[in-house]
């Protein structure tokens, strides 16, 4: 084997790689841009390869998003029973059922051929504030509050962007007219968004004492939400590391053979 | 396939077997002794790397298939269900997603390798249509498979790509139709999409295995392009050649892990996990990354049937490579000018991807016409006239002689 051949091979796959990775990132803060303000990049717990949730993070975030966000916004691919699986706020099986009993869903129909309300249980997905979208659009001056499972993967920039967007609340510039129903944000495409502040200082009193700023709330909000978009992150990036471990040993060994195997054509 | 038989059964039961169904000997002479030119590089493992990414979508498909519902309705939900409720249901799809951009950079790599190296050329026309339509078909896998979601990017894809059937003049309305079930995308083009789905892969794998029956046929290319003349050129496939693509997978599969543990939704575009809503158009609609430059060749036309023809013309043009390059010489290697204007159509198909991320408008649409431009002419001017006017270098006499020269004491 002729070593340096080997590395210049790879050296330009690296680099066909590399240029894929740059283009997609071009690709969308192009996408990003638009006319609205860049984002700053944060810290989150769960970023980079061993990255994971902060319990007490999560915790104070899903008291932000029920006292706060769950007026207007689902979080309909959730389960309450998740909220005591592994890798998210890991509350007991019965603060969950606390939790799930403060809500009611409708069941049925039962033998009478009735619908009827009851408590719900942890089997039951989040309960949505508005029964759909032309009730919530009704509601909310025509504007749709868009469920928040999937938000920080369905918005480019994830986690940064939706911490910018509830932190970056302005008074609109001189000469920019808004209508009613709509707030400046220059963070928002088009700096004009539907939904007014979410988040005003000490909205929430945190059970565990931490001062309720609308930084604090908005990142434990995001960190939450984070969970609800990727509850798998945990699991993911320790089979992760796991596997690269196997994989670079793997590739050793396989090398040192190929070595041997070869040894007689040189 | 080609060559004597080295196969000798090695107990009663397998000699009873091959009398009846070699199929042992078929693969004896296929995978382990057949005799492969001895100085392949690792732009030769890529082979093996497809198919084991052709069978690691095939078994993620069928497993993904067990838990997905194609139905407007439920589609979006079903895959949150598998990413969420199904054991491991989110490995699998981020195999299953991850691993159609891993098969195409493997492929693009593949495919040039063959142009670099002249792989197209006699005895191998054959080989390289059936590599393009492989390529083709690919593509077509890629693209419904993208739809299944049912996310926002998926319904607004489709719509784009679907739309280019209506530029056929006279019949274009009737074959949309037709493709959609329906006056536009809709749940019967939703199912019918996983149908085709499903069952172009298993096409793909019988032309793969025409794919492998032509390559074995007149035998590898290799790196300096000269035929194999002696048994001093080659080696059995096992174990040198087992080992050495065994080593290369290993290391792509380390880069599909990073993808598939740290950066699973890097390749994606976020407005799909917004589930398809047909009444919101995104802003941008761009396809994968992997098809990126076609899009960029179809926008870079005013005209709506142009821009398809050319699109597609992009692509069959490949089918004809054989005979445009009008060079006797395979390798790149011995080809100076080639080799320039070889490194000049890789930009040139990088910079169209670029291109076909970016809003058409402005400069973009100026920098898409000159890059489609460039790629026809490379195909149809630049490669019949360099086989001409091309003097070559010194071409060795034979694949052990380059051998001997070329390696350096190790």
């Amino acid at each position: 084997m002729n070593i340096q051949k080997t590395f210049s091979t790879f050296s330009v796959v690296i680099s066909l790689v590399a240029s894929l990775f740059a283009s997609s990132f071009v690709a969308q803060t192009a996408m990003a841009a638009g006319d609205a303000k860049p984002y700053a990049a944060q810290e989150w717990s769960f970023s980079g390869p061993l990255g994971k949730y902060d319990r007490n993070v999560l915790r104070r975030g899903m008291q932000v998003y029920k006292e706060v966000c769950a007026s207007c916004h689902g979080l309909e691919q959730v389960s309450y029973r998740n909220l005591s699986q592994e890798g998210g706020p890991e509350f007991s099986e019965a603060e969950v059922a606390a939790i799930a009993r403060e809500y009611m869903v409708v069941d049925g129909p039962d033998d009478y051929g009735d619908m009827f309300d009851r408590e719900a249980l942890p089997k039951d997905r989040f309960v949505s504030p508005y029964p759909n979208e032309k009730a919530a659009r009704a509601a909310n001056g025509g504007a749709y509050p868009p469920d928040l499972s999937l938000i920080n993967k369905a918005r480019s920039g994830g986690p940064d962007y939706i911490y910018a967007l509830l932190t970056g609340y302005e008074d609109p510039p001189e000469g920019v007219e808004l209508r009613a129903g709509l707030y400046y944000n220059p963070y928002m495409a088009g700096s004009k968004i539907a939904m007014p502040q979410p988040i005003y200082e000490d909205q929430v009193e945190y059970m565990d004492g931490t001062p309720a700023s609308v930084e604090q709330m908005s990142a434990d909000v995001v960190h939450f939400l984070n969970w609800a978009a990727e509850p798998e992150l945990e699991a993911r990036k320790r089979s992760g590391v796991m596997v690269l471990v196997y994989l670079f040993i793997f590739a050793g060994l396989l090398y040192f053979s190929m070595r041997k195997v070869w040894a007689d054509q040189h | 396939m080609s060559g004597e038989s080295t196969y000798t059964p090695g107990s009663g039961l397998t000699k009873w077997l091959d009398e009846r169904l070699p199929i042992l000997r078929l693969a004896n002479d296929s995978f382990v002794d057949y005799p492969t030119p001895k100085n392949l590089n690792y732009w030769w493992t890529f082979g093996g790397i497809l198919t084991f990414c052709l069978v690691t979508q095939i078994i993620t498909g069928i497993i993904l298939a067990m838990h997905y519902t194609p139905h407007v309705d439920f589609a979006f939900n079903s895959v949150e269900h598998i990413m969420r409720d199904v054991n491991y249901g989110w490995l699998i799809r981020y195999i299953h997603a991850n691993g159609a951009s891993m098969f195409f950079l493997a492929v693009y790599i593949h495919i040039f390798r063959g142009l670099y190296y002249g792989s197209y050329k006699a005895p191998r026309e054959v080989l390289w249509i059936l590599g393009v339509l492989i390529y083709i078909l690919m593509m077509a896998a890629a693209f419904m498979g993208y739809v299944l979601p049912w996310g926002q990017m998926s319904l607004w894809g489709a719509t784009v790509i679907t739309n280019l059937f209506g530029a056929i003049p006279v019949v274009g309305e009737s074959v949309a139709t037709w493709l959609w079930g329906g006056y536009s995308v809709a749940n019967p083009t939703l199912n019918r999409f996983f149908s085709l789905h499903y069952l172009i892969p298993f096409i793909i794998f019988g032309v793969v295995i025409l794919h492998i029956w032509a390559l074995h046929v007149p035998g590898n290319n290799n790196p300096v392009g000269i035929s194999v003349q002696s048994k001093k050129d080659t080696l059995p496939f096992h174990p040198y050649y087992t080992v050495k693509d065994g080593f290369a997978l290993c290391l792509f599969m380390i880069l599909f892990a990073y993808f598939i543990f740290f950066a699973p939704n890097v390749l994606g575009h976020a407005d799909n996990y917004i589930p398809a809503n047909p009444l919101v158009t995104p802003a941008h609609i761009v396809p994968e990354w992997y098809l990126l430059p076609f899009y960029a060749i179809l926008r870079a036309v005013p005209d709506k049937l142009g821009g398809v023809l050319l699109m597609f013309g992009a692509i069959f043009v490949m089918f004809l490579l054989p005979w445009l390059d009008t060079s006797k010489i395979r390798s790149g290697r011995y080809r100076p000018l080639f080799r320039q204007f070889f490194i000049l159509f890789v930009i040139d198909c990088l910079v169209l991807g670029y291109l076909g991320a970016q809003p058409a408008e402005g400069v973009y649409i100026v920098l898409a016409r000159i890059g489609t431009v460039y790629y026809f002419a490379h195909f149809l001017i630049i490669l019949p006239v360099l086989g001409i006017v091309e003097k070559p270098s010194n071409v060795p006499e034979s694949i052990s002689s380059s051998v001997l020269s070329s390696a350096p004491a190790e």
